[in-house]
């Protein structure tokens, strides 16, 4: 089947087997490797990606189900070669070890902060529960969100 | 892991889609969100040659009103339902349920009516279309239905739709006291499904229970009204002992009982009954 999916902006036509994963389809179609593939049974959170501006799980998606959308992986976040504020979160936090669940862990805190600009911890918690971590113990993961909200409010008065 | 095989076919419309229902036969599967059917079929537990993606038809998904009814289309997200204010004012349980389902990638993707029709035993959605006393409307070829929620679930994993139907929307009477209600669930703490969910819907009237209904799932093959309880319930007033007593009795028409490593059948009647004590006095305390 012929289909047409933009990721990062970037237009990608193929012609795929209507049992392609989505996530397949941005890793080996489009080469774009830093959504990862975790417990495939949507599950994990570990390829959750943008799917025209929402979080979801991209190994439980059909890549045909996705033609015509606009996808957003990690790879689309940073705006120039500068950090996005969530990414730097997780560098100046220290929101990772090891880094397998950081780009679903990512996205999903970008859809989480896209509804609320100012969650508390307990709110960044219950909006994470789809992404499992087996390293940090999360709590990083919550500073480096918290860190990511204040920045990006700091950035929204500025631009004001 | 990859699934099977199968041709994949995306109608503009119902009528389309049910041809092409009628055309397969038993072949085929319907997908909308996939995410019951997608994880089905990578675990190769089903291998349908052909899947029908009604996602695109347009007009059945959205929240709408027709006088007291609302109208909640097939395609709907729970993620969409949870974010309604228009439903937070006229029917908060349909809210706070969505809300508790999955996460939220899984509320992004996921619908009503996939959910419904998959019919999950520690599906969320269940529970709270009981406490409605929800009409599910089908279509098949030539014919609509309506098939009440007490009469949709039929067994583990089996709803009442037909294999040449297709569930195209959600009506839903307006509560009289759209506060007076709650769903309360054990989830899972891996998968959040529901070991036990109980969602109540109230009516009081001068400090009596003029009407009550209690959706309980998780706890059986499917879920329940849990009418026993509700006639301890209705025309009393709502004190302690008549919750406790009513709550008491709230797995009598479980016959079986589901039983895992989350938690053994008992253990599951004795949660059934807490949380439909605590359901209830949610339920009057929001009133």
């Amino acid at each position: 089947m012929r289909i047409s999916i933009s990721i990062n902006g970037v237009k990608h036509d193929a012609d795929v087997e209507p049992r392609l994963l989505l996530v397949h389809f941005i890793r080996d179609l489009a080469g774009l490797t830093g959504t990862h593939i975790g417990c495939e049974t949507s599950i994990c959170g570990a390829c959750t990606v943008l799917m025209d501006g929402k979080p979801v799980k991209c190994c439980a998606i059909l890549a045909v189900q996705a033609d015509g959308s606009e996808i957003t992986t990690i790879e689309g976040l940073a705006d120039e070669g500068r950090l996005h504020p969530i990414q730097e979160g997780f560098w100046e936090c220290h929101g990772l070890q090891c880094g397998y669940c950081t780009p679903g862990m990512i996205m999903s805190a970008y859809g989480l902060l896209q509804e609320n600009p100012d969650p508390t911890e307990d709110e960044i918690r219950h909006g994470l529960e789809g992404n499992l971590c087996r390293c940090t113990g999360y709590q990083h993961i919550v500073d480096a969100v918290r860190h990511a909200s204040r920045q990006m409010a700091a950035k929204a008065v500025k631009a004001g | 892991m990859i699934t099977g095989n199968f041709d994949y076919f995306a109608p503009s419309n119902v009528e389309e889609a049910i041809k092409l229902l009628n055309e397969y036969g038993d072949d085929c599967k319907i997908i909308s969100g996939g995410h019951s059917l997608v994880p089905v079929l990578k675990l190769r537990l089903a291998s349908p040659a052909v899947l029908i993606d009604i996602g695109r038809i347009k007009g059945l998904k959205g929240i709408s009103f027709e006088g007291g009814t609302i109208v909640i289309g097939t395609n709907t997200t729970h993620a969409e339902i949870a974010r309604s204010a228009e439903l937070k004012k006229h029917c908060p349980l349909l809210v706070e349920t969505a809300g508790q389902i999955g996460d939220q990638q899984v509320r992004n993707r996921g619908t009503i009516g996939g959910s419904l029709t998959h019919a999950d035993p520690a599906a969320d959605w269940p529970a709270a279309v009981l406490a409605l006393d929800a009409d599910i409307i089908v279509k098949g070829k030539g014919s609509v239905r309506t098939i009440k929620a007490t009469d949709f679930f039929v067994d583990i994993m089996t709803s009442a739709v037909k294999s040449n139907e297709i569930v195209t929307e959600i009506r839903i009477t307006k509560p009289a006291q759209p506060q007076a209600a709650a769903y309360l669930k054990v989830p899972q703490a891996a998968s959040g499904f529901a070991v036990v969910g109980v969602a109540a819907q109230l009516t009081l009237k001068d400090g009596r229970c003029e009407k009550v209904a209690i959706g309980i799932t998780g706890l059986g093959p499917k879920a329940y009204r849990a009418s026993t309880s509700e006639n301890a319930l209705i025309g009393n007033t709502l004190d302690a002992a008549t919750i406790s007593a009513a709550a008491e009795k709230a797995d009598t028409e479980a016959v079986d009982t589901m039983e895992d490593i989350h938690a053994s059948g008992e253990f599951r009647r004795n949660l059934t009954r807490v949380y439909t004590k605590r359901a209830i006095m949610a339920a009057m305390s929001r009133a």
